[in-house]
This record gives C-alpha cells, sequence and structure tokens, in this order.
C-alpha cells in the first residue's frame, strides 16, 4: 500500500522521504491550501527543490490546492494548479467544482485527485467527480466504516485513499463553517480551521483557558495536558450535560485497521499533520511504513505507539470501527 | 426580491409538519422547498405529509420543490435520492451526489450546503442545468457581489440566507444521540425533543451552537434585514428564510414588507426581537466578520 | 527504546552562579548568535514573515532568566524576570523541551499537549517562530561554534560529556526516536 505523509515545510518533506514515505503532499504558501498557518507552506522555488529531493528517491510529491477559490480572486488558484504542473508534481488534490472543471480543461495531463474536502461519501458521488472531471484518486471522508469502504470500493474505478493517522474532523470535511461562525476564516475560504490569531489562552486561578474567537472550547487544570483550541474538540454544556458534545480531543490511529483497509480495496493510506514539526513526521512515518513492509511481506504489521505524539494524548478510531453507528 | 422558503431541518412530528406547510400556504413567500435534509430515519414519520403539503402550497401559488438529504451515504439514501426525480418536481441539491441522478436536460436547484464559492463553480453548475442557487452563508459581500453579476449572465437565479439559525455544519455522527448516550442506530429519534434544535453552550455560558441530529447550527438566529437592500442592488433574487417553530408566519409577512419597502429593517428587528424575547441573532457574515456577531458589536458584547 | 527526555532539569549547580552574575554580557553574546544564526539561515525570517516585528519571550524555567527575541532586529536578550519587558507571545518550558524541538528530537505539538511547553499571547506569532525554526534544520552546538568561535574548541569538548551528565539534547538529531 502507498503511504502518504504531510510535510509543512521542506524540511519536514525531506524527513518523511528519509523516513521511507511513498508519497508526500504538501502546499503553497497562500490561501489555496487548506493548512494555510503562519510559518508553514512551500514557496515555487522551494516546491520545485522538493520535487527533486522526492524523486531522485523515488518518491512521488502531490499538491493540495484544496481550498474554495475566492469570487474575483480565481487566478490566485489558477496560477496555483499551473505551478504545481511546472515544479513538476505528481498530481494535484483538488475540491472545487469549478477548479477541477478549470483544470481538467486547462491541464489535462496533469493528475487529479479529488481532496477529501469535497466529502465524497459515496460512490454516486465518486463517480460524478471521476466522469465529469477524470478524477484518478479520491481522499475519502472520514465519515464511514471500513465496511462502506469496501462496498464503495466495488461501485468505483478509481483508487481510494483514507486517512490512517493524526487530526480527526468529525464534521464532513469542507462542508463546515464552524471556524468561521466563531472567527471570521473557514478551512473552505482560508484554509484554516480554529485559526490561531483568533486563539487566546489565559490562566485563570488553576485553571488554564483557552479561548476562540472570544468562545470559551477549554478549561483545563494548570500545567495538564491542553488541546489546542479546535472548535469540535471543545467542552460545552447542553442541558444537563457537560462534555465534548461534538468529539473528544482525541486523534485518529487506524493504524490497527490497516490490514482490513487493504482487504477493502484501499489503495494509499493518508497520515495528517502537515502543521506538525519534521519530528513528528519522521516519527509517524518511519511506524507505519513497518506496517505497510509488513502487510507488503505477509507478516503481522506491529503494534504501534504513537499516542504520545497524538493531541490529547488519546487514538481513536474513528467512524471506521462503526462505534459512531 | 422575493422570498424562498427553506427546507425544515429539524424533525416535527406529523401534525406539526401538517400544520406548518397548510399555515404557508397562504404566506407571502414565493417559493418552499420540502422534504428531509438532515436524517432519512425522520422521514417514515412524516413523509406522508408531504403531497398534501405540495398540493396545499401549490393551490396557493408557491413554486416547490424538493430537498436531497444533506449527507448521502447509505443505500437506501442514494436509493431515495434517485426516487425525488420521478415526481415531477424540481430537486434541490443539497449533496453533490444527487447530480449523478439528475440527467444533462434537467434543471434543478441547489441548496446552501452545496460548496459555491466563486464564478467557475457557479458557471459549471449553470451550464449542468442549475436554475436556482441559494450560496453558502458563510460567504462574504464581496464574493456575493461577483457572483451576483456571473449569475446574472448565466440566467441563475441566486438566493442568499436571509432568517434562521446557520446551518454550521454535517457530521457522520448523531450529536443528539451521543448527548443521550444513545448509538445511532439506536437514537430512538430523540432529536424529536427539541423543535428548533438543542443548544450547546459554552462552559461559561455563553450562547453559541445548537445541535440537530448530525447537523450543527448556529444558536442564534441569522437576520440579514439590514443587508437586505444591498443584496437587492447586486441583483439577489429572492432571501430564504428557515422554518422555525414559534412565530413562523409573521416572520414570512414581516420580510415581505421589508422586501416590499414597507417595514424598515429596524422595524423588523424590533418586532422580532419583542415577539422571540430569549432568541439571539446574528449578521456577521453579511459583515465580512464572525458570523456570531450582531450588528455593529463585536461578538459577545 | 530512547528515553524522552524533555522532562530533565538542568543541575542547580550549574545555574547558580547566573543569579549573581549580570546579564549584559549574556545578551551580548546571544544577540551575536541570533545575528549570525538569521543571517546563516535566511529562510527563518522570511518564514516568520509578518511577526518579524514582534518580541518573544522564551521562558527557559530552569534558567535564572528570561530571553527576549526580537527577529527583525536580531536581538536575543536576557532579562531577570522581574525587569522584562511585555512580550507579544511567550514560550515556556523546561531548557530540556527547548532543546528537544530545536533539535527535532520532539514534536512541538506533542510538548504542548503533554503540558511540557506554554504558550501565551499571539499564538499565531508562536506558530510562525516555531515553523520557521523546524524548517530551519539547527544545530545549536554548531550554530554557537560559528558564532562564538572562541568558545568553540572547549564547547565541542565539552559537549557529548555534558549530553550524557544532563540529559539534554545539544545536538541536532540525525534519528529519530523508534516509537513501536
Amino acid at each position: 500500500m502507498e503511504l502518504v505523509c504531510p510535510a509543512g515545510t521542506p524540511a519536514a518533506l525531506r524527513a518523511a522521504v528519509d523516513a521511507g514515505a511513498h508519497c508526500i503532499y504538501c502546499g503553497f504558501a497562500d490561501e489555496t491550501n487548506a493548512r494555510n498557518f503562519p510559518g508553514l507552506n512551500f514557496s515555487r522555488a522551494e516546491l520545485a527543490e522538493a520535487v527533486g529531493y522526492a524523486h531522485a528517491r523515488g518518491a512521488k510529491v502531490l499538491v493540495a490546492i484544496n481550498t474554495f477559490p475566492t469570487a474575483g480572486q480565481e487566478a490566485l488558484w489558477h496560477s496555483a494548479v499551473a505551478d504545481a504542473e511546472r515544479a513538476g508534481a505528481d498530481a494535484v488534490i483538488l475540491a472545487d467544482l469549478g477548479l477541477l472543471a478549470y483544470t481538467a480543461e486547462h491541464h489535462p495531463d496533469l493528475r487529479r485527485h479529488l481532496s477529501v474536502q469535497a466529502a465524497a461519501a459515496n460512490p454516486d458521488a465518486i463517480n460524478f467527480y471521476a466522469s465529469a472531471f477524470d478524477v484518478r484518486r479520491v481522499v475519502l471522508p472520514r465519515v464511514l466504516s471500513v465496511e462502506e469502504i469496501a462496498a464503495i470500493n466495488k461501485e468505483i474505478d478509481v483508487e481510494t485513499e483514507v486517512f490512517v493517522f493524526g487530526g480527526l474532523c468529525v464534521m464532513a470535511e469542507g462542508r463546515c463553517s464552524l471556524s468561521s461562525y466563531a472567527t471570521g476564516r473557514s478551512p473552505n475560504m482560508n484554509g484554516v480551521c480554529s485559526p490561531p490569531e483568533h486563539v487566546d489562552y489565559a490562566t485563570e486561578g488553576n485553571e488554564s483557558v483557552a479561548r476562540l474567537g472570544g468562545f470559551t472550547i477549554h478549561r483545563t487544570p494548570k500545567g495538564g495536558a491542553a488541546p489546542y483550541p479546535t472548535l469540535c474538540k471543545g467542552c460545552f454544556t447542553s442541558g444537563d450535560k457537560t462534555g465534548h458534545v461534538f468529539e473528544d480531543a482525541v486523534s485518529l490511529d487506524a493504524s490497527a485497521l490497516v490490514p482490513r483497509l487493504a482487504q477493502a480495496g484501499v489503495t494509499a493510506l493518508k497520515i495528517e499533520g502537515r502543521q506538525r514539526s519534521k519530528a513528528y513526521v519522521a516519527q509517524i512515518v518511519r511506524a507505519f511504513r513497518a506496517v505497510t513492509d509488513a502487510l507488503d511481506e505477509g507478516r503481522a504489521p506491529p503494534a504501534l505507539a504513537l499516542a504520545r505524539l497524538s493531541e490529547g494524548q488519546a487514538a481513536t478510531t474513528g467512524a471506521y470501527a462503526k462505534t459512531w453507528r | 426580491m422575493d422570498l424562498t422558503v427553506a427546507p425544515n431541518p429539524f424533525f416535527w412530528n406529523a401534525e406539526a409538519v401538517r400544520c406548518f406547510y397548510a399555515g404557508l400556504a397562504d404566506a407571502p413567500v414565493a417559493r418552499v422547498v420540502l422534504g428531509e435534509l438532515v436524517c432519512s430515519k425522520r422521514l417514515p414519520f412524516w413523509q406522508d405529509e408531504i403531497p398534501q403539503a405540495i398540493a396545499a402550497l401549490q393551490a396557493g401559488g408557491k413554486e416547490v420543490a424538493l430537498t436531497s438529504l444533506a449527507l448521502i451515504t447509505l443505500k437506501r439514501e442514494r436509493k431515495l435520492t434517485a426516487d425525488l426525480l420521478g415526481m415531477g418536481l424540481p430537486v434541490e441539491v443539497n449533496d453533490l451526489s444527487a447530480l449523478h441522478h439528475i440527467p444533462e436536460d434537467v434543471p434543478f436547484w441547489v441548496g446552501p450546503l452545496v460548496n459555491v464559492y466563486n464564478e467557475g463553480t457557479l458557471r459549471w453548475l449553470a451550464r449542468r442545468g442549475a436554475t436556482r442557487i441559494c450560496l453558502p452563508p458563510e460567504l462574504p459581500m464581496a464574493s456575493i457581489a461577483v457572483l451576483a453579476q456571473v449569475a446574472q449572465a448565466e440566467g441563475v437565479a441566486l438566493e442568499v440566507w436571509g432568517h434562521g439559525r446557520l446551518p454550521l455544519a454535517i457530521s457522520g455522527r448523531c450529536y443528539h444521540a451521543r448527548l443521550h448516550e444513545r448509538a445511532k442506530d439506536s437514537c430512538q429519534f430523540v432529536c424529536d425533543q427539541d423543535p428548533d434544535g438543542r443548544d450547546v453552550d459554552t462552559l461559561e455560558g455563553q450562547s453559541f451552537l445548537a445541535v440537530n441530529g448530525v447537523q450543527t447550527l448556529s444558536q442564534a438566529y441569522a437576520c440579514m434585514a439590514d443587508h437586505a437592500a444591498r443584496l437587492q442592488q447586486m441583483g439577489i433574487s429572492a432571501l430564504r428564510l428557515q422554518p422555525q417553530s414559534m412565530g413562523f408566519d409573521a416572520i414570512c409577512a414581516d420580510y415581505a414588507q421589508l422586501l416590499a419597502g414597507d417595514m424598515t429593517s429596524a422595524a423588523l428587528i424590533s418586532k422580532l426581537s419583542a415577539a422571540h424575547p430569549d432568541m439571539q441573532f446574528c449578521d456577521g457574515f453579511g459583515r465580512d466578520g464572525a458570523g456570531a456577531s450582531w450588528g455593529a458589536k463585536p461578538v459577545l458584547a | 527504546m530512547q528515553q524522552a527526555r524533555e522532562n530533565v532539569t538542568i543541575p542547580k549547580i550549574l545555574t547558580a552562579p547566573m543569579h549573581v552574575l549580570p546579564l549584559w554580557p549574556v545578551s551580548i553574546a546571544l544577540s551575536q548568535l541570533a545575528r549570525k544564526l538569521l543571517r546563516a539561515h535566511p529562510t527563518i525570517l522570511s518564514r516568520i514573515d509578518k511577526y518579524q516585528e514582534n518580541l518573544f519571550e522564551l521562558d527557559i524555567t530552569d534558567l535564572p532568566f528570561i530571553l527576549r527575541l526580537h527577529p527583525a532586529r536580531a536581538e536575543l536578550r536576557a532579562f531577570r524576570r522581574s525587569a522584562a519587558p511585555d512580550a507579544d507571545a511567550r514560550i515556556s518550558g523546561s531548557l530540556a523541551a527547548f532543546l528537544a524541538m530545536l533539535h527535532g528530537v520532539e514534536d512541538g505539538d506533542s510538548l504542548y499537549f503533554s503540558g511540557s511547553l506554554q504558550i501565551e499571547g499571539d499564538t499565531s506569532a508562536v506558530l510562525a517562530l516555531r515553523n520557521a525554526l523546524d524548517d530551519a534544520e539547527l544545530d545549536l552546538s554548531t550554530e554557537i561554534a560559528n558564532a562564538l568561535p572562541l568558545l568553540a574548541p572547549p564547547l565541542r569538548l565539552a559537549l557529548a560529556p555534558l549530553e550524557k551528565l544532563t540529559g539534554l539534547h545539544l545536538q541536532r538529531a540525525d534519528t529519530t526516536p523508534e516509537v513501536y
């Protein structure tokens, strides 16, 4: 199976390649990609150099241009597609209908993957994108069980890629405006969820308080594990219930499900975390490469101990294990 | 500019649905989108009301369309979507996979849960057969202005969210079931206890969100009255009003008066506030800020 | 499996003299280091981008003073905790945690999630600085040797035993720890 690994910086890309990534995804340092954080991402020159580094070592580079272009400013997204092709990218990862149509028309030879931000959650949606824009691979939204993924793969001709580790959107990706409701900036428009410039940490008494756009997302004992105030992982009150109404502060770890995902017909395993450091990327990639190597050689994959690297230092198998049902 | 009534996202019993659409037949709105948007499991409880509701609304001179589900995953949900086309009414696409079932020559509408952010997407949908598009609520005014021009050139009617709790997210997980410590498959339809969604506050008691089964809404009610004139100038053809359990007739009447120039936005807002003293409002997306903000005030002020 | 070392602290015997010594020589040496380092790694400033004019407070909790970084002016100065001016953003944690992050041994987010690092103030600025330094692939002992050549030979000699003695990551990691 192909391991698709994140890189927020050229150093992280090199670390991922060196750690055994088959494929690295990254984005330009602007609003065209869904991890538009300060200090992160690639200039045009950095991308070209990174593609050279990866290709020389047999790894591929995918460029995520997976936000929804702003009306009146589509040229920025169009030039991102052209620049990705010029840099030698092996594919672009797109979500917007208009941008897919543009790319299919103007860059027909540039391989197109459908971003998770397009939330194509059933065979009809996938077949629609495949027939309309010749999309070759679909990154599946994190709302599906392994059984559902297997069923989808029986009805489609394109490759599927699924998330196996990292941050977990509990909402259908690309269809969530919680962040802009609280801050004015959203993943779809600006490539950021719960953007850091709207985050405020404060110490009040014996508690650390994290607020987003003025809304309290967490109150935790001072000095303890402190989750980033991502809206859907917050602690709220509803009626007589107080807790994580949407999702606990956990991240996805489907490493134990990799053999079943392989049986379900999945082509590629994706690791989330372009906003994480090169240390993180290298550790996760090496761990998962051991799993895919074992699988390729018919051995039982090693159990991974990755909790220390996870948000909230706890992991879930998300929708894959059907516990959401 | 006229008014469109959004599909009711909440789980109401058959009688409540019957009364609501019977009342709406005489309301000063141009069109109504009907059907189950949020959860296919709810449909058996009220689907028998749909034919009468359509008949009553059409008798009242309303244009009627049927919505797709917002998130289609199960086989029976795909079948349900394919079946929508056989009913002879326009289909409002709220999950793009519905397009797979719509033949190239059949016109359709596009709801606010489809990502239409730019000219390229709008043009593509128009050429595929979209005749009416309601833009996503988070879209800034500058984008709406650009898209209004493109829509006019393409012959597409453009709508903007006008009133009601904002549809902010859709999920594979049911939050109502989770709050009741039940699995989604054995939810026992607990979302019927909250006809306008269940409030979610912050730990400090700030009113924030509302959950409605697999959907998350704003707790504040969007009210775009202050922006109606500007939207009208841009060439937006309709404001969309979302059903709510209390006082919806008056809301339709007031917004109709606003559009006709017979009521100021200030009067509409003060009437609304008087009728619903516990209701919070927001219009931040219309001011290119955080959606939760209201008027010139910053969030939470 | 290599032991995670973000929780070790500097032995008091090493920090005690710093309580009484004046800080201005430290500030001069540190600013020399910052200037040379930023010149050798120009992408650090370009990644910090619009936060270059921000004042960052680095509160290394086991040192008797705190550090203030002004990227655009290439100033890295030491202050007594009581006498420090207000900063735009503040990162606090042990020297071990800072060094492990800087040398690519530990992930900044993981240190933060586990409470080993704390941040206050402008989170964007902190992220920009963190990401810029992460991309630079720094080796602090080499940077110190380059910036302060007089210190270099004794430093080089002292490094390995000092790493062993203190358990700190004083050099860039060539390999990442095993996690399974």
